[in-house]
């Protein structure tokens, strides 16, 4: 049995709207898993419902051998860092981590001493009788993080905590969560909307739309081997070149050229997907195009183009000499290449 | 360090408008230490007077009423009383029901709200003689219960709680209710501390409000010991003018 496991997880909100369809998981002890997903798909919703939050319509869920469906949120030993950290204002650092030890009875000296090395560990030793409104975003953020894990909870569950942050501090934070995560071994939840947190973050990515699992499986499995078509637009940053064709007998066909798949496979209605540092640039490629945009990135660019009325991107070390306007030749390696049914959006 | 012409004439502006607020209570207090002749043949006193105890002594202590028992000091403590109970129970009762209101989802929440949001329409006055009868067959008519109890629902202060906490994110709930918080300690832990200065506020308020309620202490009160001083006031003062120009008690 897993340590945390979800069967058939459903939510309706009251207004009709299904958040989490007939979802199931398994989560492993110590594992650090991410659900990713665009705004609205239920992600939170389902962190939620392992939290207590929110009811869950169908469906069970347990945790460490124990089924917690309706088990009080306070009673099942986890701890949820928030989007807004909803640290409590009227409180001092050192109340926010203690509130929920005082809670549990735990006597003073106690506290006093984990919520101490919970502050030296995360570096906020200094700010442990400051107010919430006179810390920085950084430090508001490793406050909430101090108060989830100065009551070692069983779960760490994380909405979002990242997206107050500006672009460096985030990136700093992402490592130090990572890091503590490792060192802790505590399993952890981290919901996020963004592709490169999930990727770096989690040992397993759970990509959810719509209310349903897309995908499950290691940030390597989901980049390199998208079971669906959404999962293979989401992630990857610039997101993968989708081409409409018809594929006969294994050959795809893409503005009147043919890419042998080495498949025998007929789709009327095919998709082809192509990860924009997967095209080849070369003088003599079977493909001519104009670039229309180029971004420098530094290291890289990328080249916005059309083949036929189809829009693509490639991304190219920028020591290739190529601007905006002018002509480049490109080949579609088969090697690459990943195969989607239009009708049903899966691999093929 | 050089004063600024806009600087100072906004201090003389600050300074008069002090002034304009402090002058009339310092004049009221002076004149007070005067004796009456004084008053009456020079009117409003700036300065200090020599007759400050003789006239506070008078004022509080003197025995009155027709039971020649009640003082005004005896007044004083009666109307604190009353002010402080309807202030703080007011307070208390409408702070929990908004929690009730607001975190607790059940059905009729919003039509329940609205209903004690109308009973602004109903004020004492209006209800008066339905609340004495109350009053007078619980046998309350001449205690401090009577005097509070009809008064301490507050619509204005529930509706003022209610969109308060409306005001306090949800996460702040979750988060409380993960470390442990039951209804109870979020109550007491979270939104007394939040809305603390919202409690001092309305503890004021409703203290003057309670403290010159005139009307149901007039009528609930047959036994002079609960007089308060706004009702007991006008009493005291019709008396003392009869004694001062009738000192033998000759009627005219």
């Amino acid at each position: 049995m897993s340590f945390l496991e979800l069967q058939n997880v459903t939510k309706i909100y009251p207004n009709g709207t299904k958040a989490v369809n007939e979802t199931s998981l398994n989560i492993e002890n110590g594992e650090f898993v991410v659900f990713v997903g665009p705004s609205g798909c239920g992600k939170s919703t389902l962190l939620r419902m392992i939290a207590g939050l929110e009811d869950i319509t169908s469906g069970d869920i347990s945790l460490d051998g124990n089924l917690i469906n309706n088990i009080d949120p306070s009673e099942r030993d986890v701890a949820m860092v928030f989007q807004n950290y909803a640290l409590y204002p009227h409180m001092t650092v050192f109340n926010n981590m203690a509130y929920g030890l005082k809670n549990r009875g735990i006597s003073k000296e106690e506290i006093n001493n984990k919520v101490n090395d919970v502050a030296k560990l995360l570096e906020i030793d200094q700010l442990l009788s400051r107010k919430p409104s006179m810390l920085s975003g950084g430090q508001r953020q490793r406050v909430a993080m101090g108060r989830a894990i100065v009551r070692n909870p069983k779960i760490f569950l994380f909405d979002e905590p990242l997206s107050n942050l500006d672009a460096k501090l985030r990136n700093q934070m992402r490592l130090e969560i990572k890091k503590l995560q490792r060192q802790m071994g505590v399993t952890s939840i981290f919901v996020t909307h963004d592709q490169t947190e999930a990727m770096t973050l989690g040992d397993r990515i759970v990509v959810i739309n719509n209310g349903v699992v897309e995908q499950l499986g290691t940030p390597k499995d989901i980049y390199s081997k998208p079971n669906t078509k959404f999962v293979a637009e989401f992630i990857g940053s610039p997101q993968m070149n989708l081409f409409n064709c018809k594929i006969e007998n294994g050959v795809a066909t893409i503005d009147n050229k043919k890419i042998n798949l080495d498949k025998s496979i007929n789709i009327e209605d095919a998709c082809i997907g192509v990860r924009p540092d997967d095209i080849q640039i070369s003088e003599n490629g079977q493909y001519s195009s104009v670039a229309n945009l180029v971004e420098y990135l530094g290291s890289e660019m990328i080249i916005y183009s059309t083949i036929g009325n189809q829009q693509f991107s490639c991304k190219l070390s920028s020591k290739i000499e190529l601007k905006a306007e002018e002509n480049f030749n490109f080949d579609i390696i088969p090697s690459t290449v990943h195969v989607f049914d239009n009708n049903t959006g899966l691999r093929v | 360090m050089k004063i600024k012409p806009l600087q100072l004439l906004s201090h003389i502006i600050l300074i008069l408008g002090v002034l304009l607020m402090v002058l009339p209570i310092w004049f009221s207090f002076a004149t007070s230490t005067h004796d009456n002749i004084s008053i009456i043949k020079e009117g409003m006193q700036f300065f200090l007077g020599d007759s400050f105890s003789v006239n506070y002594n008078e004022v509080l202590n003197e025995k009155g009423g027709w039971s020649e028992e009640v003082t005004a000091f005896n007044m004083f403590i009666n109307s604190f009383i009353m002010a402080l109970g309807i202030a703080s129970l007011k307070v208390v009762i409408s702070a929990m029901s908004a929690y009730a209101l607001v975190y607790f989802r059940f059905k009729l929440a919003v039509p329940i709200f609205w209903l004690i949001f109308i009973t602004l329409l109903v004020p004492l006055e209006v209800r008066i003689f339905p609340s004495y009868k109350i009053v007078s067959d619980l046998g309350l008519t001449n205690t401090y219960t009577g005097l509070i109890l009809p008064l301490v629902a507050s619509a204005t202060a529930t509706f003022f709680f209610r969109q308060f906490y409306r005001t306090i994110p949800d996460e702040l709930l979750e988060s409380a209710k993960l470390d442990g918080a039951n209804s109870w300690r979020f109550f007491v832990d979270f939104l007394i501390p939040l809305s603390k200065t919202m409690l001092a506020a309305m503890f004021i308020f409703m203290f003057v409000y309670g403290y010159s309620q005139y009307l149901w202490p007039l009528i609930m009160t047959t036994d002079e010991k609960y007089w308060t001083v706004v009702m007991g006031m006008k009493i005291i003062f019709t008396e003392m003018v009869y004694q001062r120009f009738n000192p033998n008690g000759e009627i005219e």
